[in-house]
């Protein structure tokens, strides 16, 4: 039997908004993936201590905030700094188009916006993760 | 005829209606087996008298400005003077505000309402680490008595009523702004307006706490004192569901829960020695309208009822001010969708207008944009003018209540009442709110609503125009209000200098002062106002509370 998919759902900077993480969360729950959710309020260096200690497969990113341009491309920074590059990041929230393209440069594997099916986050993970 | 003839008549007729509703199903099946409102309350298939059979009028539904003021809290309600259209608006910094705040208010709106950046909402200063990205984003940026100063510059304090969305710093904010109507020659006793300061719903629904619950009631409870002295007029909470709605509560879960909060801080002022009908008229709600309007605008009138009834039962309350749940409506983030955003306008017309019927005392209508990013001022104005055509144009605010007495409105107006009160009595037995809180019983309760909901979206049952039905290919929107990254290098700049050119002496006289007293426990008030005179900024005050009082963190 294949192992679990074990992943992270974190919330980066200082949005409180954790509806969609929370629902995600649950949603990869339910699929059969191992899911810690961290809370809100994590600085991108706690994201990725938790992410290397539990030794995740993926890490999703949920910010409404604004600050994702910022938040997001320091989180697979750092994992690249730790040697944890295999790790998936990916990223939720309210981000315009036109900062979809620098996110994906940055690192971030995929982007799922408002309105979303939780189906195709799901599908995007188990297709992506690497055995 | 006689009522048993009438009783007759009326089974007779029901009787027949029963047939053709076989033959009617028959021929065309109903589109569900069940109609349910977002509560799981049954929309059943015709709601007769039989339903509000069990109604006392004169007990629950009496008339408006008397208790249980199911009917609304002024006796005229919109026939002497409209809602208060007020936009929640603020973002960059505090010119870019100003300008937006001055546009709105020639555009014909007539209260302001403050949005700030996440950094002020939870104490720090846009120059701390964890401000980076953050500034100016979802609000305007406040770190110094100056800023606000340019916030209002132009507007004159006495002639407009403020909301101010800020709950753990709200004891910093209100005193910049008494500063700044004093620095204006307004006296505070001429101050209207609102501060949030509803931080219980900030653990588990909105996320902006800083202290952990005992000292934040404490801060609460200052405030309501200093303001019953100082602010006679000011609203000195607005106990706010909205946040609640937006994270996934049902309807009756959401004035449940806001109600819950609003007991706990009745009690905490009383157990602090203020007198419930000194305090309580100026205590204010703020709730959310949703897309199921017949349901929305029971709920409100249910809220009204269950408040008058909790203030005069369980605190004794004695004037009808002290009875009256008067509020705050803002239609509802959570239902505008990215996806042809022009259907937003439609959505937030339904709900303005549930709002309305529903007897709000003000209103913020969403922008059809905000799904994406901040409203632009086109998509703001259209959004102001639903307001203003529901008022002038609809009629619907020219007869107090109309939709009372409707068989379905009246039931569910009860129903909504009675599941809402279950609730309370549940966390009763919890211990109360922050108890509840702390056994993670809320966020379970409107975690599972939330995930219930995205089921429901996903298997199609629940249809939301655009997404799930009636889907098009898009051209990716333009013209977006974004808020650029050297907003936040002009305000660190700004920081700066506004440090370099105070008086560092007196801001440190101040916030010692400010320590002494938060230690010693007198109403924080005071010293709170001293130190935002000596320019000390919102992250210098909080972090002398911080190292007081603690910080929460999250379970």
């Amino acid at each position: 039997m294949a192992k679990r998919i074990k992943v992270l759902i974190a919330k980066p900077g200082l949005d409180g908004h954790d509806r969609g993480a929370r629902v995600v969360a649950r949603a990869l729950r339910d699929a059969g993936m191992e899911v810690i959710y961290t809370g809100i309020r994590q600085t991108p260096e706690q994201i990725v201590a938790t992410a290397i200690q539990e030794d995740v497969d993926a890490v999703g990113l949920s910010c409404l905030s604004g600050a994702h341009n910022n938040l997001f491309p320091k989180v697979v920074q750092l994992l690249r700094e730790q040697g944890a590059d295999d790790i998936l990041v990916f990223g939720g929230g309210i981000i315009p188009d036109a900062d979809i393209p620098g996110l994906k440069q940055a690192g971030i594997r995929a982007i799922f916006r408002p309105g979303t099916p939780t189906e195709e986050t799901i599908r995007f993970i188990n297709e992506n993760v690497s055995e | 005829m006689s009522c048993k003839e009438h009783q007759e008549q009326f089974q007779q007729r029901q009787q027949q209606w029963q047939e053709l509703v076989t033959k009617a199903c028959a021929r065309f099946p109903e589109r569900r087996e069940t109609f349910t409102t977002t509560s799981g309350l049954e929309f059943k298939r015709l709601f007769t008298p039989a339903d509000v059979e069990n109604i006392d009028y004169v007990e629950d539904v009496g008339f408006p400005g008397l208790y249980p003021f199911t009917r609304g809290v002024q006796p005229t309600m919109y026939r002497a003077r409209f809602w208060t259209m007020r936009q929640y608006a603020g973002f960059g910094t505090a010119e870019e505000t100003n300008k937006r705040y001055k546009y709105l208010l020639e555009n014909g709106q007539t209260g302001l309402s403050v949005a700030f950046d996440l950094p002020t909402q939870i104490g720090y200063d846009s120059d701390h680490a964890l401000a980076d990205g953050e500034v100016g984003k979802v609000g305007v940026a406040i770190d110094t008595l100056a800023d606000m100063e340019t916030l209002f510059d132009g507007i004159a304090l006495d002639q407009v009523s403020t909301s101010m969305t800020i709950n753990a710093p709200a004891a910093i904010l209100l005193a910049m702004y008494v500063a700044v109507a004093e620095n204006q020659g307004v006296a505070p006793e001429k101050l209207r307006g609102t501060i949030q300061n509803d931080v219980l719903k900030e653990y588990f629904a909105r996320g902006t706490y800083i202290f952990p619950p005992a000292p934040s009631m404490k801060i609460i409870t200052d405030i309501f004192a200093y303001c019953k002295d100082n602010l006679p007029s000011w609203n000195t909470i607005s106990i706010s569901g909205y946040h609640i709605r937006e994270a996934g509560s049902s309807a009756v879960q959401e004035v449940a829960f806001t109600l819950a909060d609003g007991l706990a801080y009745v009690d905490a002022a009383v157990k602090s020695g203020l007198d419930v009908d000194v305090f309580a008229k100026r205590l204010s709600f703020f709730f959310n309208v949703h897309n199921n309007f017949l349901e929305e605008v029971a709920k409100f009138r249910a809220a009204r009822r269950l408040w008058a009834r909790l203030m005069k039962e369980r605190f004794g309350a004695q004037k009808p001010a002290s009875m009256m749940l008067r509020f705050h409506t803002q239609t509802a983030g959570c239902s505008l969708t990215a996806q042809q955003p022009d259907n937003n306008v439609i959505r937030v017309t339904i709900q303005a207008l549930a709002a309305v019927l529903g007897g709000t005392q003000s209103l913020h209508t969403n922008s059809r944009d905000e799904a994406l990013c901040l409203p632009t001022e086109d998509s703001v104005r259209i959004a102001l003018r639903t307001q203003q055509i529901i008022a002038h144009e609809s009629g619907v605010a020219d007869s107090v209540d109309p939709l009372a007495g409707s068989y379905l409105v009246e039931s569910l107006t009860n129903q909504i009442e009675e599941q809402a009160l279950a609730y309370i009595r549940k966390i009763d037995d919890l211990g109360g709110v922050v108890k509840a809180i702390e056994a993670g019983y809320i966020q379970q309760e409107i975690g599972d609503s939330a995930y219930a909901y995205q089921k429901a979206v996903e298997t199609g049952e629940a249809v939301i125009v655009g997404v799930n039905k009636f889907t098009i290919e898009e051209a990716p929107p333009e013209n977006l209000l974004m808020i650029k990254p050297e907003v936040e290098v002009r305000q660190r700049e700004k920081l700066a200098r506004v440090k370099a050119g105070r008086d560092q002496q007196a801001v440190q006289e101040s916030l010692s002062r400010l320590r002494q007293v938060a230690e010693d426990g007198s109403n924080l008030m005071p010293a709170i106002l001293a130190a935002v005179k000596t320019y000390a900024s919102l992250g210098e005050i909080c972090d002398v509370l911080r190292q007081v009082f603690g910080e929460y963190r999250e379970q």
